[in-house]
This record gives structure tokens, C-alpha cells and sequence, in this order.
């Protein structure tokens, strides 16, 4: 029943996460994964059929915006923070070839 | 007056001297950090303060206190913030690598009310990395201790904020709750935390781990500080959409020591294996205390308690792992050194600026929410969540105030718990299913165990009942007698 | 023998709605800011920032829903889709998957063979991205977050198009329905409006369907139309080759005319999607669509009738016109400024047309007021200037919106009624053609327009031209006499 954490699953999960893990980092990780979805599956044990999942915790809705400007230009704010900026816009590697 | 009698009074004590004159923020200001530099070495709660920038606000506070503009309770206490809690101009990192240096331009709307209040920043307060722990050791900064046993834990993630209470550093911190995150800290600590009903604090400006569960919420002394704290950090912020008005933001009136009445229940479920047998004795004075005040205590089956933890602990990750996303080099914070192309930057950048216990969540809800799993752990998780709110709500068809553990144990020695993943986050048993369910809950000192660590006991309240809460744990408070004073104090003293 | 082949097209067409601020924040949709300037913590992912919902995306959506004919969702909820790219600041976009605000609409199109229903499949909400530029000697982007979090409708198709006509009627119908609307104003080139063609094609006859290909960077409907054939041709190739037509999203180059395929292992396509726990849900009462039912404005079709009832207008001409929203609206108002909605049409049509054609422009980017419009028409109805003068005039008012009033007098251009001045004149025009005289007194009538043609340029075209002509043959008679 438990999930096997295999060389694929990590490597699938590392590239829709972006993160690169190797080495005994991913020794440690399959081996927490496949610990903690073990641990998860006992959920199975729970019939939910027809529970509807809960994503929101009150039901509160609608809760909106008027269409009204409020911000100003706040951009060497927003730059401040970058590792990498020029002429007012964040810098990145080049991303088409 | 002498630094050690300032520093053990309570925030409201604090801040009423402050009005009366007797004392002025600036020397409050002072002596905090004055004992945090005594301190602070060994505790490790702070991770970042400016000792000009805060002596400069209570000064600038002093003088609207004496202009009269700032008559408020808390106008010239020094407090701590959480380093998830947004402070503008003042560095904010999750303590995490990957936020290095990052300093907002905003501030969180929590810390915005508190600087209205006229509270007194001393800095900000260690965590474990992006709220993902229960010790605050994974912190990029190095560990927190316990103020009262600096070879233990302070417990996490609020850690910091809690041990900076605790060794009376601060008169109060902000936390922020996910799991447990200010109960079990504040009960390992010997202080007291409040973890309001999701949406009574503003979100904005706390960097999000899991968005449905997070909530900010008040760590000091006593319950009277916390109940006061949280009239001020209540109410709808049209910033969070999930936000929720509060109309009554009067916390106070409902401490007097008073419980006649009142129905409490202990989740029998909540007493079983696993459980302290130090700490359920406690539990059960507890309730005998309450019951000498008038309440009606009673166990009862509360259900669904095994089941917290894994759906907790998948939508938290699956949170997470969408939440954490944006920290990607790209915008603020670390990137690393060298990269090509776009992706490999993203890459290099996340795995070498998140930790390896945040990196097991990331993988852990991205995995959750991936094609072909989502049904069987996300969605699955979402449906249990909606049946532990079931088995509250039908508690508190008979019950005003659930009462039960904080922790399994009292804080352990350091760097026992990173060993064992799945055995840490059992130490959550008693907190998750709170934050699942939205509800309010309090933890508050009760004693100590054989090592002389402090144990706390939490009470747990139907949605939006946070009076309720406060009036029993404060009934709690009056029955320990005096609250402890803070361990940093009592040592010098001793 | 060879084989049939049929196309199965459905689009994807994401429109920016023409709300004032960005869908989760009160920065401005404005275009054309310098980089960055429309931003805030919220469309650029800085972390604590929570999103909150522009209550107008909701009405818009609601209105371009109800106006193609669709289910509402009257519970919608957002959700996360995530992918890394750096024009997407959280690295997840905002969007709707498991319940989109509307679903199974329809509209109506114009084909060869008749009218056509293509079905809606359904209708989300979403942010925008924000903009790349790639620096030209470095190796290096530039992210510009303005459009970050503008708001966008998306519009799903069924695959119910058979060719690059019922694509074009297709979109034609959406722009026109949501400029009514004004939902949007719907501009392909600047990337208002865009479309996204999913292609298949299968054996004539087939029920099933092939393997289709997404096509995107379609910025105009010809770039739309010689997609739609080079994507049809290629599918039909590979399949005649015995191979076989992956599922892929493919990149338009319109300047070579060809596709590429946009893969790469970092492109894994899993979305994980998610409902934002940072917005609660919309719930849509039905007294609220109610609302919005009640302020949908007088669509193309219902104007059309409108106008050959009410104005007498040909339906070619009330066609033409209401083809455009913004000319549509031009119409009505000078019709109603000068009570004279034939005169109004006719300007529009003729002389408008003409200069859109000759400036190559949209109806859209018209910039000329009515107002000036039925001062001009009043002003060659009450024979303040001739015709001659007043398409003159008009062509300043097409270019410059100029008030005709003030030009007409600054430029001394009202008509000349003066009898003995214009004697005077048309004496010089006899005087100075005499072959013409003979040739008009010999019978050729023909000459006679050419008297009048020299007499009206000598007058600069403010001579009316009736005037001209009675004169002209009171004089033409008197030299008969004499002769």
C-alpha cells in the first residue's frame, strides 16, 4: 500500500519544484517521504464518499474590490530588493534563445 | 526602579507605569535591551535588532505619550516580532537563506497596529525556517533555547518569540500559528499564546507557509496580556480578503477568574499513548482546579484525532510548496552565484537557499498536488478536514471549552527531534487539528515537570469564541496563583 | 487515391478585460507605463502579499458570459496554477480550473453555408503575466511586472470550426459582442485580444478526432489564418508520411510562415492546481445576474434591425455600421445632435470609410467627436459651406477633430452668395474659355460642366453650386444673343 519514493518520482517532483536534490539529501528525503505517506495513508481508512473536500474553513464569500486606483508608482520600491536590476526592470537570464 | 523589577512586570503593568509617568518608554527600551545583550547570547531568541532605531521610536513614543496623543495600553512596551511578519525597513528572512537581506517596503498589518498602539520594536525573533518546525532549530541563524534550560529546545516555530518572553527580553512577541506554532513554543517556554480564529488577525504581510491554516497571534505573560492584544490585532483588513470583521473587539471583560458553569470537556482521545503521564496529571488538576471554580468538567470522545496529523500535514505541504514558489531569485533575496539559463537559476537558487526541512515539505506537496496523486492525498486530505471540523462542531454542541495537552512532552533536549521527521510532527497531535478546523485556542503555564520544565494546557475554543478561551484560561492563571516570572529574571536573582 | 482530410479547430481566446485596476490590486491596467511603474507588492509576488478580487472582472465576465449564451457557475472559486517562469511573479498564476464562472454558451456565426452555432465551452477568470523583453547584446531579460495581474477573461471554444473563415467569423463575433459590451476593447495587435488555435485534422467522415496541436503568438487574423492552413498542412503531411501528429504547443513565426515546437524538459505541463486559499469563493445570486442581464446594452443585431426601422437605413449600411461599437456610437450621437440620421450615415460611410481605408485604420481608433460632426452637417445644411468645402473640412475633422465652426470662419470658407461677385467671376471663366462657349453653343452640354467645374475652382469651392449653373446659363444665353 505505502508509496515508493523512486529515482523518477524524485527527480519529476524536483523539476516541477525546482529544487535539485542529491547525494544524501535525497537519500533523507525519499526515505521522510516514504515515512510520512505511509503515516498519510491510514487516511484511507476513512470512508469520504460524498464529503465534500473543505478548501475554505468559513463560508464566507464575495468578499471584493472596488475598481479604483489607489497605487502610485512604487517601482524603486519593489526594485529595492532584487539581486538584479537594470533601467527600472528586474534582470534575469536570458530566457529565450 | 530597579532593571529586574521593570522587567518582570506584565505589558499591561508596563504599560500603565509608562502613563503614570513612573516609567518612560525610553527606559523600558533601555533596560529590554540592555538584558538582552546579557542574555541574548545564550538564549539566541533575537535575529535582528537595531539598538538606535528602537531607542530612536521610544523616544519618539515618549513624547507622544506625554503630548497625550498616545494613551493606549501598550504605547512604550518593547516587543518582538516574529521574522515572518513583515516590518518595513527592517529586515524580515523567514530566517531562511534564500530571503537573505530581503527588508520590506511594507509592513505586515499586525505590526502596523502595534506601531499605531505605540509598541516599541526591539527586533525580530528567531523561528524555524519559513515556520517548518517544532524545535527552531532548522533556523538559517542557528538554534533558539529554552530560557530555562538553554540545553532544551523553546520549541517552534515561534521559538524566538516565545523564548524572548520567556527570558524577559520582550513583555510580548507576534507569532504566527500554522500547527501549533505559538502554543507549543509559549507551552515550552512557561508563557502564555493565543491563536486567534482563522481570519480574526489580518494576514497581509505574514509570508505565507500554509495560507488556510496561518494565523498571527499574541505571546505574552499572562492571558490579561494576550486578551488585550488581541482587541488590538482583531478586525477586518480589506488587504486579506480572508479577513473576517469582528464586531466585538472587547477581549478583557471576560476575566474573572469566574468559570461557574462554564462546560469544559477533555477529549479522552487527547489522554492515550503517547501522552506524558507528567503532563496528563496536570491535565487532570487542571481540571480540578476549574471544577473548584465552578466549571463542569468532563472527558469525552472527541474523534477523529489520529487523522490530523497526515491531512495536516499534506495541505500544509501543498500550501507550502505553491507559497515558496516565489522565492526563485528573481525578485528579492538570495540567488546564486553562478547559472546558466533560467532554469538551472532557479534550481541552484532554491536548493541551496532552502533548508533541508523545508525542502522535504516543497517535495512532499508538490508530490501531493502532482497529476495522478492529487486525488488520493490532496483532495483526500480536504475531505478529512471537513470531517475533524464536523467532530468540533459536534463537540461543541456540548462543550463551551475543549481542554487538553499542548505538547505530548515538555521541551526536549536539542537536536533530538531533526532525527525523526514523522516523530516530530506527531508532536503535533494536539495542535493541527485546531488550525484545520479554523478554531481559537490558548495556551497557558501550568506547572513544571520533574526537570523543571514548564508545562502548558490548551484551551480550545469554537470559532470566533475566543472569550470563552480567555475566561477559562484565565480562571487557570488565577488557580497557578502568580504567573511564573520570567526564567532570564529569576536566574540573575538567584 | 488520396485522402480527405477535414480540420477540427477550437481557440482559446484570452481577452484583458477594461477594468481601471489589475485584477488583485489597485495598481492601473494603464498601457505603456515605463517598466514597473504600475506595480505593487501584490502583482509582484513580494512575500505577505495577499491578493483580493476586483468586483468589475466579475461583473464583466458575467456580462460576456450571459451575452454568449452560457451556464453561470453561481459558485466560482479560483485556483493556483503553478509553473515556474519569471514573467509570473509568484510563479503561479491565479486562474479558474475546477469551476470556472461560466460554462456550455454558444454563439452564432455567418458562414458559406449559412448561420453556425460554435460552442462555449466555458469562460475563466485570470491574471495576466507580466512582460519579457530580451536584451539584444547580453546574454540576459527584462521582467516589466505592469502587466502583471491585469485582468483576463478566457474564452474555450468547443471544437466545433472547420476552417480559417469560421475562425475569423468566430473571433469577429467575440470582438464585436465584447466591445458592446464593453468588456473589452478587444485589440489583437496589442495584444488585447488573443487566440490560441487548438488544430486536428482526420480522415473526412471520421467521428473520432486526431491528435490536436496548440498554436500560439497569433497577433493578427491573417498570422490566425496562415496558421490555421500551415498547421493543417503540416498535420496532413506528417500523417500522409505514415507518421504521426504529437501533442504539443507549437510558436507562430508569421514572418517565416512556419511553427516550432515549444518543448523542454522543464516543461512538465503537471499545473498542480489548487483552490486559492487566499480568495474566498464568488457566489453569483441570481438577483445579481439578473442585474447584469438588465444593463446588458443593445447588441449588433438588435441595432441593425434598430437602424432600418428607426432610420431608414439600408441594412448594408446599418451593417457596415454597426460593425463597429465606437461607430455605432458615433452615428447614433451625431444623429441625434442633428435630427438627420441619413446625412449622419452618409458622412460615416462614405467620406469615413474612405479615409479608415486610406489611413488603413480600425473604426475603433476613430478620435473625431460628434459633436463636430453635426456642427458640420448643420453647417452645410443651412448652406454655410458647400459640400465641396465641407468634405474638405471634414477630412481636417477625421485628422484633427477640429471644431468646423471656428475653422470654417478662420479660413473664410463659408460659401459666397454674393450674385455680383459671382457674376464677376463667371464673366472671367466665359472670357477665358471661348472654345468651351462654342462647343456649349454648338450643343455639346458637356461643356457646360466644364464652365461650372473652372467657375467653382476659381471660387475655391465655396460657390454654390446651383448658383453657379443659373448664372452661367443666364450669361450663355446672352452670348447666343449676341452671336
Amino acid at each position: 500500500m505505502a508509496q515508493k519514493i523512486t529515482d523518477e518520482i524524485i527527480e519529476y517532483v524536483g523539476i516541477l519544484a525546482q529544487l535539485e536534490i542529491q547525494g544524501q539529501e535525497k537519500e533523507q528525503i525519499r526515505k521522510d517521504m516514504e515515512q510520512i505517506l505511509d503515516y498519510v495513508d491510514r487516511l484511507n481508512q476513512l470512508d469520504t464518499e460524498g464529503i465534500e473536500p473543505m478548501s475554505h474553513v468559513f463560508p464566507v464569500t464575495n468578499v471584493f474590490r472596488e475598481d479604483k486606483v489607489e497605487n502610485k508608482d512604487q517601482r524603486d520600491h519593489m526594485l529595492a530588493n532584487a539581486p538584479a536590476s537594470k533601467d527600472g526592470a528586474f534582470q534575469v537570464p536570458r530566457t529565450i534563445e | 526602579m530597579r532593571p529586574e523589577e521593570l522587567l518582570s512586570m506584565t505589558a499591561l503593568e508596563l504599560g500603565k507605569k509608562i502613563q503614570a509617568g513612573e516609567v518612560t518608554a525610553v527606559e523600558a527600551a533601555q533596560a529590554a535591551l540592555d538584558h538582552m545583550d546579557k542574555v541574548d547570547g545564550t538564549i539566541g531568541a533575537f535575529v535582528y535588532t537595531d539598538r538606535e532605531k528602537t531607542l530612536d521610536q521610544a523616544v519618539k513614543v515618549q513624547k507622544d505619550i506625554e503630548r497625550g496623543t498616545l494613551t493606549g495600553p501598550f504605547a512604550g512596551v518593547p516587543y518582538g516580532v516574529k521574522d515572518n511578519i513583515c516590518t518595513r525597513g527592517m529586515r524580515t528572512t523567514c530566517c531562511s537563506k534564500i530571503l537573505d537581506g530581503f527588508v520590506p517596503p511594507y509592513s505586515a498589518e499586525a505590526e502596523e497596529r502595534m506601531r499605531k498602539a505605540g509598541a516599541v520594536l526591539l527586533g525580530k525573533t528567531n523561528m524555524d525556517e519559513f515556520a517548518m518546525g517544532s524545535t527552531t532549530e532548522t533556523s538559517c541563524y542557528g538554534p533558539a533555547k529554552n530560557p530555562w534550560n538553554p540545553d532544551h529546545v523553546p520549541g517552534g516555530s515561534s521559538g524566538g518569540s516565545c523564548g524572548a518572553v520567556a527570558a524577559g527580553e520582550a513583555f510580548f512577541a507576534l507569532g504566527s500559528d500554522t500547527g501549533g506554532s505559538i502554543r507549543q513554543p509559549a507551552s515550552f517556554c512557561g508563557v502564555t499564546g493565543l491563536k486567534p480564529t482563522y481570519g480574526t488577525v489580518s494576514r497581509y504581510g505574514l509570508i505565507a507557509y500554509g495560507s488556510s491554516l496561518d494565523q498571527i497571534g499574541p505571546i505574552a505573560r499572562d492571558v490579561s496580556d494576550c486578551a488585550a492584544l488581541l482587541g488590538l490585532l482583531a478586525g477586518r483588513d480589506p488587504k486579506d480578503a480572508t479577513s473576517i470583521d469582528r464586531e466585538d473587539k472587547e477581549f478583557t471583560s471576560c476575566l474573572t477568574g469566574d468559570v461557574k458553569g462554564m462546560r469544559i470537556g477533555i477529549p479522552s482521545d487527547y489522554l492515550g499513548e503517547g501522552l506524558d503521564s507528567e503532563i496528563r496529571d496536570r491535565i487532570f488538576q487542571a481540571a480540578d482546579a476549574l471544577r473548584d471554580r465552578g466549571a463542569v468538567v468532563e472527558e469525552f470522545s472527541l474523534g477523529m484525532v489520529e487523522y490530523a496529523v497526515p491531512s495536516y500535514y499534506i495541505i500544509a505541504s501543498a500550501e507550502a510548496s505553491s507559497n515558496l514558489s516565489r522565492f526563485d531569485g528573481v525578485k528579492y533575496g538570495y540567488r546564486t552565484k553562478e547559472y546558466e539559463g533560467i532554469h538551472e537559476m532557479y534550481k541552484k537558487t532554491r536548493s541551496e537557499g532552502f533548508g533541508t526541512e523545508v525542502k522535504r515539505r516543497i517535495m512532499l506537496g508538490t508530490f501531493a498536488l502532482s497529476s495522478g496523486y492529487y486525488d488520493a492525498y490532496y483532495l483526500k486530505a480536504l475531505k478529512v478536514k471537513a470531517m475533524i471540523k464536523e467532530a468540533f462542531d459536534r463537540a461543541f454542541q456540548s462543550w463551551d471549552v475543549i481542554l487538553g495537552p499542548v505538547a505530548p512532552t515538555t521541551a526536549p533536549r536539542i537536536g533530538e527531534s531533526l532525527k525523526d521527521p514523522l516523530k516530530m510532527y506527531l508532536g503535533d497531535i494536539y495542535t493541527v487539528s485546531v488550525n484545520l478546523a479554523g478554531l481559537p485556542a490558548l495556551s497557558v503555564p501550568w506547572g513544571r515537570d520533574h526537570k523543571g520544565l514548564p508545562i502548558g494546557v490548551q484551551f480550545i475554543g469554537n470559532c470566533f469564541q475566543e472569550k470563552a478561551v480567555l475566561q477559562a484560561g484565565f480562571a487557570l492563571e488565577k488557580a497557578a496563583g502568580d504567573p511564573a516570572k520570567p526564567a532570564g529574571i529569576q536566574k540573575e536573582e538567584a | 487515391m488520396k485522402r480527405e482530410y477535414e480540420t477540427v479547430i477550437g481557440l482559446e481566446v484570452h481577452v484583458e478585460l477594461a477594468t481601471k485596476t489589475k485584477i488583485f490590486c489597485s495598481c492601473s491596467t494603464q498601457f505603456g507605463g515605463a517598466p514597473n511603474t504600475h506595480t505593487c507588492p501584490v502583482c509582484t509576488g513580494m512575500p505577505g502579499s495577499l491578493p483580493v478580487l476586483n468586483k468589475q472582472v466579475v461583473e464583466y465576465a458575467l456580462a460576456v458570459g450571459l451575452a454568449a449564451n452560457c451556464q453561470i457557475n453561481q459558485y466560482c472559486k479560483f485556483d493556483r496554477k503553478n509553473y515556474f517562469y519569471p514573467d509570473n511573479p509568484q510563479n503561479y498564476q491565479i486562474s479558474q480550473l475546477y469551476l470556472p464562472i461560466c460554462h456550455d454558451g454558444w454563439v452564432e456565426i455567418e458562414t458559406g453555408e449559412g448561420k453556425k452555432k460554435i460552442g462555449i465551452h466555458e469562460i475563466h477568470m485570470e491574471e495576466d503575466a507580466g512582460k519579457l523583453v530580451h536584451d539584444e547584446w547580453e546574454e540576459c531579460s527584462f521582467v516589466d511586472y505592469n502587466r502583471s495581474g491585469v485582468p483576463l477573461i478566457e474564452i474555450v471554444s468547443e471544437p466545433d470550426m472547420r476552417n480559417a473563415q469560421e475562425v475569423i467569423a468566430y473571433l469577429e463575433k467575440l470582438r464585436l459582442m465584447i466591445q458592446y459590451l464593453g468588456a473589452s476593447d478587444c485589440k489583437l495587435q496589442e495584444g488585447s485580444m488573443r487566440a490560441d488555435v487548438n488544430l486536428s485534422v482526420r480522415e473526412k467522415g471520421s467521428s473520432s478526432f486526431g491528435t490536436r496541436t496548440e498554436m500560439k503568438n497569433l497577433n493578427s487574423f491573417k498570422a490566425i489564418a496562415r496558421a490555421i492552413e500551415g498547421e493543417r498542412q503540416r498535420q496532413i503531411d506528417l500523417l500522409e508520411e505514415g507518421k504521426q501528429v504529437i501533442q504539443e504547443t507549437r510558436r507562430w513565426d508569421d514572418n517565416k510562415e512556419t511553427s516550432k515546437a515549444m518543448r523542454s524538459k522543464e516543461d512538465a505541463k503537471d499545473y498542480r492546481y489548487f483552490p486559492d486559499p487566499d480568495l474566498p469563493p464568488v457566489s453569483i445570486s441570481d438577483q445579481w445576474i439578473e442585474n447584469v442581464k438588465a444593463r446588458q446594452p443593445e447588441m449588433k443585431e438588435e441595432k441593425m434591425e434598430r437602424y432600418q426601422r428607426e432610420y431608414q437605413l439600408s441594412s448594408y449600411d446599418a451593417d457596415l455600421l454597426t460593425n463597429s461599437k465606437h461607430m455605432a456610437d458615433l452615428f447614433e450621437e451625431t444623429a441625434a445632435l442633428t435630427k438627420k440620421p441619413k446625412e449622419a450615415a452618409n458622412w460615416l460611410m462614405v467620406e469615413g470609410m474612405r479615409l479608415l481605408k486610406e489611413y488603413s485604420m480600425e473604426p475603433e481608433k476613430i478620435t473625431f467627436s460628434a459633436e463636430n460632426l453635426a456642427k458640420l452637417i448643420i453647417l452645410v445644411d443651412n448652406g454655410t459651406v458647400t459640400r465641396t468645402v465641407a468634405k474638405e473640412v471634414f477630412e481636417k475633422i477625421f485628422s484633427e477633430n477640429i471644431d468646423p465652426q471656428v475653422y470654417v470662419e478662420e479660413k473664410g470658407l463659408t460659401s459666397v452668395n454674393d450674385e455680383e461677385a459671382l457674376f464677376g467671376e463667371i464673366q472671367k471663366v466665359v472670357n477665358e474659355n471661348p472654345q468651351s462657349v462654342k462647343d456649349y453653343l454648338g450643343g455639346k452640354e458637356k461643356a457646360m460642366g466644364f464652365l461650372v467645374g473652372q467657375t467653382m475652382r476659381a471660387m475655391k469651392g465655396k460657390a454654390d453650386p446651383a448658383a453657379v449653373n443659373r448664372i452661367l446659363k443666364e450669361i450663355l444665353s446672352g452670348v447666343k444673343e449676341i452671336v
